[in-house]
């Protein structure tokens, strides 16, 4: 997958509509998210976030308008090669039980066929990144704690260093303490990574701190995208109705 | 007791050699049966409208009684003209209901968003299957092969009534002799090699259950 020129938009919504069963789960949907930048989705359980993301790994094909990745509608990818420049992280990692962590952060080079030292070269540099010791190469998901797998889960979607990355509200299952920590590591790591980054949450407390832009969602149909600075400033009902919901937690 | 244990062992020769034709008869069909239910149990994840049917066909076919199905494959050519032939075909068809079943159900229960994550990846179908689908269902199919082989080694004595071999012809000549020892000398090594195939296939299923163990 190459990279494309800055300016260009790595991920681009055009009045994409998602279907099923005639209902709407998301509606004309206009939204682009540019390399180096990272868009916080927000919004309450069924406002389409989800379904958002799967549209760009084309894990669902709109049935209306367009989701273009690097300029080039999904379903005109080949979605293997579509998939393989887009890391995804869900809650709780999604990991696979009968791997290894090693095995886990592995597989997509190993598939992509890396030789072997390539493979654990990568997987150490990505532990250490992720901030786990290596200690960890050879357990498996269910004897790591919560923490520990979402890290894994973060890693193993950078291991072919995909120039996209969309995460699933992939701090919901911590505890407030390793959650705190997670982020802020998160934000360090995004700084330094330079990619197009969407990250679906509830928590408006999470999309301040990582957003560039939080667009804001409700029923499938964007109500607002602005930028994380100007967001406590809208006069949008439903943001305010945020803002009063989560007040208490200081506004950045 | 003396006459069974007496029989037991005037007889070894030609009890081992029952015993290894039993065990060969139930062989070939577990292993027959596992090329083809496994691959069906496979298909019908990948298209769930041929679930019903196919998993219907195998529901039907168990039903059948080991005796009438014997009797009805005993004019199907080729496959009727020898007793070993017909009764690993019988076997193999009543062996596959577990298989198909415990196939589908054992993919089927992988956690989705384990499958989602796969899928999510980039992986292909085919890697999808072979990488995480079968390894995490493997312990649910070995145990349809646990069942399909119990059940194989018991009904396989029956099969003696067509003159397959098998223990079962001591037990049909004990019967018409009205001789117990007779009758124990095919039974008891019949149910030994089941409750062995029972034990080893059991301990080979609860190592590959542990991979399921959800992370």
């Amino acid at each position: 997958m190459t990279n494309p020129a800055n300016d260009e938009p790595a991920i681009s919504f055009d009045h994409a509509t998602f279907r099923l069963n005639g209902r709407a789960l998301v509606d004309d949907l206009t939204l682009s998210v540019k390399r180096g930048e990272t868009l916080v989705l927000l919004g309450r359980s069924g406002s389409g976030k989800t379904t958002s993301l799967k549209l760009i790994n084309r894990l669902l094909v709109p049935s209306a308008g367009d989701v273009q990745v690097n300029g080039r509608a999904t379903t005109a990818w080949d979605p293997i090669q579509l998939r393989r420049g887009i890391g995804y992280v869900i809650q709780d990692g999604g990991l696979f039980p009968h791997f290894s962590v090693a095995k886990n952060i592995g597989l997509v080079p190993q598939i992509e066929g890396w030789p072997a030292n390539k493979i654990q070269a990568r997987t150490q540099e990505l532990l250490a990144l992720v901030g786990l010791s290596s200690d960890l190469l050879d357990r498996y998901p269910q004897q790591l704690s919560g923490g520990q797998r979402q890290r894994v889960g973060v890693a193993r979607a950078l291991a072919a260093d995909p120039p996209i990355l969309l995460l699933d509200e992939p701090f919901g299952a911590l505890d407030p303490i390793t959650r705190s920590e997670i982020q802020k590591e998160f934000r360090d790591l995004q700084q330094r990574m330079k990619k197009a980054v969407i990250f679906v949450t509830h928590d408006l407390r999470e999309a301040l701190l990582l957003a560039d832009r939080i667009a804001l969602m409700e029923n499938g149909r964007l109500i607002v995208d602005l930028p994380v600075d100007d967001f406590p400033h809208s006069r949008e009902p439903l943001v305010r109705a945020y803002l009063e919901a989560f007040s208490g937690a200081e506004a950045r | 007791m003396m006459d069974f244990w007496h029989f037991m062992v005037t007889h070894r020769q030609e009890i081992l050699g029952l015993t290894i034709e039993h065990v060969t008869l139930v062989g070939i069909a577990i292993l027959l049966a596992v090329l083809i239910g496994i691959p069906l149990g496979i298909l019908i994840t990948r298209r769930p409208q041929l679930s019903r049917p196919v998993l219907g066909v195998a529901n039907v076919i168990q039903t059948i009684p080991g005796l009438a199905l014997f009797g009805f494959l005993l004019p199907v050519y080729w496959i009727g003209a020898r007793g070993g032939r017909l009764a690993i075909l019988a076997l193999i068809l009543y062996s596959l209901l577990p298989l198909i079943r415990n196939t589908y159900a054992g993919i089927r229960g992988v956690d989705p968003a384990v499958v989602e994550a796969g899928r999510a990846m980039g992986l292909t179908d085919r890697q999808l299957l072979w990488q995480v689908e079968l390894p995490l269902a493997s312990g649910v199919i070995v145990a349809g092969v646990r069942i399909a082989t119990v059940v194989s080694i018991g009904l396989a004595t029956i099969a003696a009534a067509i003159g397959a071999g098998g223990l079962g012809e001591l037990i049909f000549r004990g019967l018409s002799m009205v001789n117990d020892s007779v009758i124990l000398a095919g039974a008891v090594p019949a149910a030994a090699l089941a409750l062995s195939a029972d034990m080893a296939l059991g301990a080979l299923e609860r190592r590959l259950g542990t991979l399921r163990t959800r992370s």
